[in-house]
């Protein structure tokens, strides 16, 4: 895990091998650019001169040779043990021992286990309400930086990229019948929100529209080899961030559903990982029960492509010659008119209405 | 017997929204409303609240159970009716 100016972010290690030395030790800062631990790549040979503490200034920029790559999370390399019935980061617990704290007085964060802000916040909050009010803290977002990220985010986007936009009403009565149907045989911890089978058709979607899935660099569009539909997400009196979810045509409705809750909860506790958050490929925002009917979105750069969802509402509707009440929702397409035209963008919502109409098809 | 189901309640949503906790709620107006409660903190809500009351919530019910006050009466009701 390490704490950056857009928040706490897990940072993820690509590459096998055996964790030789950490060269950041947490609560460290340290400058971009500076390796935070050398990984060994099966077969390589030891470091002959592992670095020392004297070494390590900040500023200083390593490039060892024999680095496999140089960042790690050192959750990574050593995932979270279970001692005396608590789970807990190995930083965390020797974090907790040198300030003589018990893991056992430690409250667990959101996803169950005590990790470093646990146990800042317990040395924060003092001796007496140690782990009484950890819960309420959501480490690493500062709703400062979040409004400054956002606020470059789209200012790029509205210098630099000519939007166009189309629009459809889809009927989703079929989808929402179809959802209340298998939602009504399900203990409600099983249960799915429409959010998780609409993602699904939008990636699946993009995955029929490959020209729409990239990025718009250096004057070119370059399209992206796997669909990871980041998801605009909400963070109660912060703001939003767009991470996505990796391979989204791959996984079944189910998956995307816990994908989902897993990501929107790691959202608001601000631990994401990087390639959550760079490797989106195009994005989905769905403004979700009681909000508005429809919203021009802005695309996020340097993707070419976002669709925004409005509300699904009640509204007249004609079927077969007559007028008569469904479920409504307006989606919007925005594309970056570099990269593509309206009539592609208009094709794509033929094409999400078509896959959103036949429910079962895509469950 | 009465059972404590507004502390029920309030656990189930801060346990939801634990940035919310001590938070003061207006027991007529909807959560949604006053703390920016969406559909995901809202099924986990209901998730939590079926779980500590026992109680199987079925979907058709989740309009009921979207204020303080409509939550609390609707445990009461469904455990009296038991």
């Amino acid at each position: 895990m390490v704490e950056t100016q857009k928040g706490a972010i897990e940072i993820e290690a690509f590459q096998d091998g055996i964790l030789e030395e950490v060269l950041v030790k947490p609560g460290e800062e340290a400058p971009v650019g500076c390796p935070l631990a050398y990984i060994r790549a099966p077969g390589e040979a030891a470091r002959e001169e592992p670095t020392t503490e004297k070494t390590k200034t900040e500023g200083e920029i390593h490039s060892p040779q024999t680095a496999a790559t140089p960042k790690l999370a050192p959750s990574a390399a050593a995932p979270p043990s279970s001692q005396r019935g608590v789970r807990m980061t190995p930083a965390a617990r020797r974090f907790a021992a040198e300030h003589q704290l018990d893991p056992r007085a430690l409250k667990t964060g959101t996803d169950g286990v005590i990790g470093l802000r646990e146990v800042e916040a317990a040395i924060e909050a003092g001796p007496k309400s140690a782990g009484l009010e950890l819960n309420k803290r959501a480490a690493g977002i500062d709703p400062g930086q979040m409004r400054r990220a956002i606020a470059a985010a789209v200012t790029r986007a509205n210098r630099e990229i000519p939007h166009y936009y189309v629009t459809l009403t889809i009927d989703m009565t079929p989808m929402m019948h179809w959802l209340a149907l298998r939602n009504a045989e399900r203990a409600v911890e099983h249960r799915l929100l429409y959010a998780a089978p609409l993602l699904r058709a939008v990636a699946l979607s993009f995955a029929k529209f490959p020209d729409l899935n990239g990025t718009f660099e250096n004057g070119a569009f370059v399209p992206a080899d796997r669909i990871n539909i980041g998801m605009a997400i909400a963070v109660r009196r912060c703001g939003l961030i767009t991470p996505a979810i990796l391979d989204t045509d791959q996984q079944d409705i189910d998956t995307l559903m816990t994908k989902l809750n897993d990501l929107v909860d790691r959202t608001r506790t601000g631990r994401l990982r990087s390639s959550e958050l760079s490797m989106g490929t195009a994005t989905l925002t769905n403004l979700g029960d009681r909000t508005a009917d429809s919203l021009l979105p802005i695309i996020f750069p340097p993707q070419v492509a976002i669709v925004a969802c409005g509300q699904i509402r009640a509204r007249p509707w004609v079927v077969q010659g007559e007028v008569v009440a469904r479920q409504l929702m307006d989606v919007t397409f925005a594309g970056d008119h570099r990269a593509s035209d309206g009539r592609r963008g208009a094709q794509f919502l033929g094409h999400l209405a078509s896959l959103l109409h036949t429910p079962e098809d895509i469950g | 017997m009465t059972e404590d189901f507004e502390g029920v309640v309030k656990d189930a949503l801060f346990s939801v929204a634990p940035d919310l906790e001590g938070e003061k709620i207006d027991p007529d107006k909807t959560f949604r409303d006053q703390f920016e409660i969406d559909s995901i903190d809202f099924l986990n809500f209901v998730i939590r609240l079926s779980k500590a009351s026992g109680i199987d919530i079925p979907e058709e019910d989740y309009p009921e159970l979207e204020s303080l006050q409509d939550a609390v009466a609707y445990l009461c009701r469904r455990k009296g009716s038991k």
